[in-house]
């Protein structure tokens, strides 16, 4: 019941062997496998609902709805709480311990060290100066080298510009202060239906000469091997 | 000193307007940061250009349209309560542009925005013309702003939480209390037609408005139509609220503090008041704007909570001198 649990569950798990997964595991701006897997129904993260369908197991995240999670606990589930993948390492163990969760330990393995391979056969390129790229999404919202999108730039082979201007995990940068700041790459993501303000920030005409680059959608939300295509296409945008 | 009273208020607004253009974010001397607007083309210049100008030109409009249309409502319900924050215009204004963006109609044509906004705003004026009734009572006036408003500010929350888009819950903040930030050119072009039309039908109103306090039948007597003047107090008022509410949200009691600081200054002649509430209006505005950059620049406070912190006391206070009207 958490968007990175989810994925790596749909990664590791048998067919037939998951119940089903949060709406959020769903959402093609989140999740890097809203399409894999359609059998499985999803569900609103609701105790009530989760309840309902019985399972023998919740994977929850560490910071999933805890008042929902508390209250599975008290009705007698077996709930594990996996925390966010932190660094590119942690995406191997994550997935070695989902693959313990479900008794898939062969098939992760097998996705693990895979990734570990990739990972590994990744070679920074070794540019200078490096190009300064930010993130820079809705409401401003950046990401600090702390953050698994700042880690994927350090590999592209980018200086995170959060980071001169002081962010370690992630933060607000004020549009006056990007624009001042002048970096080589912007990535942002891509856009809900509807609208908002927040996104309607990265419309603002003072944006306009800053270079864009996408990452493929889901892709670096969650520690999951998907993080690869994430630090690949940012290679490739490098101006 | 009536006299002297215009082009004071104008000097004031052209001091809050520079002042507007050079406090933000980036540190840049006064001269530094004007010729940047000018001719810089560095990023200077590009955030004096695009983020500061749009900001302080947006400031001074809306200013004088909420300055404007309060002068304007107060004078034709001879009434100090009357402000269109508190009787629920803005609130319906915002639900007007909230309603367009979700629907996505602005996004394929930016004019139906303000267009919306006024809409739903002249459907709230005409509303809180009829109950109030043309004598314009305080009790009724007020109730009927409060239904206004509630039923504005719930529809408002309600289209923003059935939104597909995550982000717009959280931004009732910014629709019930308004931001000038990070506003851009566009939002100038689309809002400025509007509210010139509504200026140029307010200001209008002088010679009625000055009739009126003599009485609604001395006013007619006077060849004064309270009937026309009716009808472009509720498309005026709705132009100006719709445009400023549509670009940056419900800011209230511009239009309540203004006329109450400037009424004795100009000899509570309310065809005077117009145009000095105009320009208090684009002062104070431009001011509180100056002021949430300048006391937490690292967070985006909207400049409702500042109004309201200025305009929540005068509020009471008025309400507590007209208790005896009312009771």
């Amino acid at each position: 019941m958490n968007l990175c649990t989810d994925q790596l569950a749909m990664l590791v798990a048998a067919p037939g062997q998951l119940v089903a997964v949060s709406e959020l595991g769903r959402d093609p701006h989140l999740s890097a496998m809203a399409e894999a897997r359609p059998e499985i129904p999803t569900h609103g993260s609701q105790a009530e609902e989760i309840f309902a369908l019985r399972p023998d197991l919740v994977i929850a995240g560490s910071f999933t709805a805890r008042p929902a999670v508390e209250m599975l606990k008290r009705l007698g589930l077996r709930v594990v709480d996996m925390p966010p993948e932190q660094t590119l390492d942690d995406v191997a163990a994550h997935l070695r311990e989902m693959g313990r969760l479900l008794g898939q330990e062969s098939r992760a393995e097998e996705l693990a060290s895979r990734f570990e391979s990739d990972l590994a056969a990744l070679t920074v390129p070794a540019a200078t100066p490096r190009p300064q790229a930010v993130v820079y999404g809705p409401n401003g919202y950046s990401a600090g080298p702390n953050s698994l999108a700042g880690q994927v730039l350090e590999l592209a082979g980018y200086d995170n510009l959060a980071a001169k201007l002081g962010l370690s995990w992630g933060g607000q940068i004020p549009l006056e202060r990007l624009i001042m700041a002048e970096p080589d790459l912007m990535i942002t993501g891509g856009r809900y239906a509807g609208g908002s303000r927040s996104e309607a920030l990265l419309d603002h005409p003072a944006l306009s000469a800053i270079p864009r680059a996408r990452v493929p959608e889901g892709s670096w939300s969650c520690g999951t091997p998907y993080i690869l295509g994430a630090i690949r296409a940012l290679s490739e945008a490098r101006p | 000193m009536t006299r002297l009273l215009l082009p004071a208020l104008a000097l004031l607004v052209a001091l809050l307007f520079v002042a507007s253009l050079t406090i933000g974010y980036t540190p840049a001397g006064l001269g530094e940061s004007l010729a940047a607007l000018g001719t810089g083309d560095g990023p200077l210049g590009l955030v004096m250009r695009e983020i500061r100008l749009p900001r302080a030109l947006l400031g001074v409009m809306i200013g004088l349209s909420l300055g404007l249309a309060g002068a304007a409502m107060q004078g034709y319900l001879r009434n100090p309560l009357a402000e269109p924050g508190i009787v629920g215009i803005s609130s319906a204004a915002a639900l007007g542009a909230v309603l367009s963006i979700q629907l996505g109609l602005s996004a394929a044509f930016p004019l139906i925005l303000p267009a919306a906004a006024l809409g739903f705003a002249a459907l709230a004026v005409g509303l809180v013309l009829m109950l109030a009734g043309p004598r314009g009572g305080s009790i009724t006036l007020i109730l009927a702003g409060i239904a206004v408003s509630a039923l504005a500010g719930a529809l408002t929350s309600l289209v923003l939480n059935l939104s597909p888009n995550p982000y717009a819950t959280y931004e009732i903040v910014f629709w019930m209390l308004g931001s000038l930030s990070d506003r851009s050119f566009t939002h100038v072009w689309i809002a400025l037609p509007f509210m010139v039309v509504g200026w140029g039908l307010l200001l209008t109103l002088g010679r009625g408005l000055d009739a009126l306090t003599l009485g609604e039948d001395a006013a007619e007597a006077m060849g004064v139509s309270p009937r026309r003047m009716r009808l472009l107090l509720v498309l005026g008022t709705a132009a100006c609220v719709g445009a400023a509410t549509a670009v940056a949200g419900a800011i209230g009691f511009v239009g309540l503090v203004v006329p109450h600081l400037l009424r004795r200054a100009v000899g509570a002649r309310p065809s005077a008041l117009l145009p000095a509430s105009a320009l208090g209006g684009a002062a104070l505005v431009l001011a509180a704007d100056v002021a949430v950059r300048l006391v937490v620049p690292d967070r985006d406070l909207k400049l409702g909570v500042v109004m309201a912190l200025i305009g929540a006391p005068l509020f009471l206070h008025l309400i507590r001198r007209t208790r005896g009207e009312v009771l």
